[in-house]
């Protein structure tokens, strides 16, 4: 309710800002228990020696490997190792070893980013597996979402593109029937939220405090 | 009838096998096939295109993380590119942890081709920020505060491109690349609280979400998935992944409507081909 009149309220704007500062803090702390939650659930199920529990300490290894990575790098701790030792010494070497094994920049651009977009780049190989099961014209409304499919399809590719039409096809079905539709939830979802916000600050709906009504 | 029933029965191993030689092959042997320009990616190059150079910074958040970098990271190059060569200043940042790695690396990329440039001066990288809306608003009333120091912790006070920078009204423009709902948060808060125009790069699938805003007037401009880069690439006449990676999606696309119409057709053949063996069973059981 404060948040609500101060936007009607200047001299009450103190208080937003307030809140906004107050607000990352926490937000920075959820960071924080994420982390905490991630090593008790894997640590859990070490200590239970469930099925598979040999990734868990795979993912505890590169969280410990990636936080002290990205500590060294963000502190320049080998930046201030490097001027304690001579340059070209043996110690100069080893340092320069250690400084590329724990580049946070560089484990993050070799190793995640090529894991993680493999994973997601399988996706198109079950996709198109899925479309040729599963997308089937068996109702008059699987046929319109099949065509309308198919056509966007089309229309988003270069190759689509050389077929007569088809790009404007493809517009209108994006700005017009896609738009329309997209509005409706939109303008649904958003009734429904300030509706529920409403009960909640009217003190209608009070099941977010453990009650049941 | 056997080859339809073979399409029906056909080990999903086969598909994975056409895929990737349809992906594959051209990349080895790119087709070159021509690209065309559509409206909303020309109205984003042209809403950065008339900004001027050495004017406000526009802010580039690359607010996505390492599953979507082939289609979010090519649209993320091309718009810096777009800037740096206008001499637009840029603020790199991220609302998300993985994001802060591409972001920086988005940004020093672009920043090697453009060695005129110069870090702090004419871009800066931000870093991650917990908590996306709290930052978006924070940016609104205090940019400083929100922001106290860059991504490699220079305070922000010493670095010259932040320096006239309070809030959204020092800002030119916001563009969000994510595969999240991100652009809409900074919909919600940058334009429509603070005023701030608001541009957008999204994955394919995400691109007919974007298109009740971009209609609306809410978002300057809006780039689809890998098309949307290969267009704008086209637009700034600087040819990279998405514009190589087009030959290989169109050939996939075709496929995956091939195998569509071919499993349809085999569907409705067996279906009725079923439907009269049943039929001719029913009329022999009526005789005996």
């Amino acid at each position: 309710m404060v948040m609500l009149a101060q936007n009607f309220i200047p001299p009450l704007t103190w208080i937003y800002q307030q809140a906004i500062a107050w607000a990352r803090i926490i937000a920075s702390i959820a960071l924080f228990i994420g982390l905490i939650s991630l090593v008790r659930v894997h640590t859990t199920k070490l200590k239970r020696k469930v099925a598979g529990s040999q990734y868990s300490y795979v993912t505890l290894f590169a969280l410990c490997y990636m936080m002290l990575a990205g500590l060294l790098t963000r502190y320049h701790f080998f930046v201030w190792l490097h001027d304690k030792s001579d340059a070209g010494s043996t110690g100069d070497y080893i340092v320069s070893v250690f400084e590329n094994a724990f580049n946070f920049q560089e484990l993050f651009l070799n190793i995640q980013i090529p894991i993680q977009a493999t994973m997601f780049s399988l996706l198109a190989f079950f996709i198109a597996s899925a479309a040729f099961r599963a997308f089937k014209a068996r109702t008059f409304e699987a046929t319109l979402l099949l065509i309308a499919a198919t056509i966007v399809m089309l229309g988003r590719v270069p190759l689509g593109q050389m077929i007569p039409g088809i790009s404007e096809i493809t517009t209108w079905i994006l700005e017009v029937p896609n738009t329309a539709a997209k509005r409706g939830i939109m303008i649904g979802v958003g009734l429904g939220m300030s509706s529920t916000a409403l009960k909640i600050m009217l003190g209608i709906e009070r099941t977010y405090l453990g009650m049941k009504d | 009838m056997s080859f339809l029933r073979f399409l029906l029965r056909m080990d999903r191993r086969l598909v994975f096998v056409l895929v990737a030689l349809a992906v594959v092959t051209p990349l080895i042997m790119p087709l070159n096939l021509p690209i065309e320009v559509t409206q909303p990616v020309r109205q984003l190059h042209t809403a950065i295109d008339r900004l001027a150079a050495r004017s406000r910074p526009v802010i580039v958040s690359v607010d996505y993380d390492p599953s979507t970098v082939p289609e979010l990271m090519p649209m993320t190059l091309a718009v810096l590119r777009h800037c740096f060569s206008k001499e637009i200043p840029v603020i790199v940042t991220t609302m998300l942890p993985a994001g802060a790695g591409l972001a920086r690396d988005a940004m020093e990329t672009v920043g090697r081709e453009y060695p005129n440039l110069s870090y702090g001066t004419d871009y800066v990288y931000m870093g991650y920020k917990p908590g996306y809306m709290l930052v978006m608003l924070g940016i609104g009333e205090d940019f400083h505060q929100t922001y106290p120091s860059d991504g490699f912790g220079t305070p922000s006070s010493e670095l010259p491109i932040l320096k006239n920078v309070k809030n959204y009204d020092d800002i030119a423009m916001v563009v969000d690349f994510t595969g999240t709902q991100a652009y809409e948060i900074w919909i919600m808060f940058a334009h429509q609280k603070y005023g701030c125009k608001v541009g957008a790069g999204v994955t394919a699938v995400m691109a007919s979400d974007a298109y009740p805003y971009l209609n609306a007037g809410q978002l300057e401009g809006l780039l689809g998935g890998l098309s949307g880069a290969a267009e704008y690439e086209k637009l700034i006449d600087k040819p990279g992944d998405a514009t190589v990676g087009m030959d290989a999606q169109s050939v996939v696309h075709i496929l995956v409507i091939i195998l569509i119409i071919l499993g349809n057709v085999a569907y409705f053949a067996t279906r009725r081909e079923g439907h009269t063996t049943q039929t001719a069973a029913r009329q022999r059981g009526g005789r005996e």
